[in-house]
């Protein structure tokens, strides 16, 4: 499915798939620094978790301060959080 | 869930090395007023804040307190690298050094590890953002007390950093009692706990 049609869960969803992508590809780089495949797998799931988190921000809220935008208000302060449970 | 910077969040570059001053500065680190406590504070507390500005607010200022924590770490492994042992015993700092060599491990000033005891999670608004807030004017006494002992611009820079911090949440908790209190029965805010029995109060 492509980004632009996931909902609100699906995005979050792929979110976390390629954000652990990334997470787990750092780790397995810091001991493997030259690792070509490894860097170009990093450099993917990188760049799909930067276009999804923008994404994310633009249409639901943020997720990273980064991602916040803000206009006419702050909505970060009430954006759910991870623990309440729900859509998170 | 969290990403590092790898970064300082203000800059440290000390020169001259002094484990006497390091012994006291450390307390910053894993003592009753260090930035651990305040961090694990604020990020253990947040779970059962009724409120979400509130529970954001101790999420995000409990983050900053982790980069203070990394800046107090770094004067402290800055003020003691490079150090023969002679160079540590002499300038006191031999009882730390035979358990943790030049490592930086959580303790008081006055040697004290550091413990979960240091801080309160009770599971009650306005109990916690009390205590949040005299936990930022502790810190900050604890920050004029090694300005007071400490001449070295290079360390003594930072720390009025920190020590600024420490006013600027002390100010952002008062707001969040404020929040707290707006939803709560003016006429008494201690009557309930809102955040076990939600509603209550109003």
């Amino acid at each position: 499915m492509m980004m632009n049609q996931m909902n609100q869960q699906q995005l979050l969803h792929w979110i976390d798939m390629v954000s652990f992508a990334v997470v787990d590809m750092t780790e397995y780089l810091d001991t493997h620094p030259h690792d070509e495949k490894a860097l170009e797998y990093f450099n993917h799931y990188e760049d799909l978790r930067r276009s999804a988190l923008r994404a994310y921000g633009e249409k639901y809220g943020p997720l990273t301060i980064d991602t916040a935008y803000p206009e006419k208000h702050w909505t970060w302060s009430m954006q759910p959080l991870p623990w309440e449970g729900g859509n998170c | 869930m969290w990403n590092y910077e790898r970064r300082l969040q203000y800059p440290i570059n000390i020169t001259r090395p002094n484990a006497k001053i390091a012994q006291v500065i450390m307390s910053q680190y894993g003592g009753p007023d260090g930035e651990i406590s305040a961090s694990m504070r604020y990020l253990s507390q947040r779970y059962s804040m009724p409120y979400r500005k509130v529970a954001g607010l101790l999420t995000d200022i409990g983050t900053e307190e982790l980069a203070h924590m990394e800046m107090i770490a770094t004067i402290v492994r800055q003020l003691t690298k490079g150090l023969s042992a002679e160079e540590l015993e002499a300038a006191g700092f031999a009882p730390y050094y035979i358990d943790h060599t030049a490592g930086i491990w959580p303790q008081a000033a006055g040697g004290i590890p550091f413990n979960a005891c240091e801080f309160q999670v009770k599971g009650d608004a306005i109990t916690d953002l009390v205590e949040d807030m005299a936990a930022e004017q502790k810190a900050r006494t604890t920050y004029d007390n090694i300005l007071r002992l400490v001449k070295d611009p290079e360390v003594c820079d930072p720390i009025r950093f920190l020590r600024m911090r420490e006013i600027v949440h002390f100010q952002r908790f008062g707001e969040g009692l404020r929040l707290v209190q707006e939803e709560l029965d003016s006429r008494n805010f201690y009557a309930c706990n809102p955040e076990f029995d939600p509603g209550c109060g109003k």
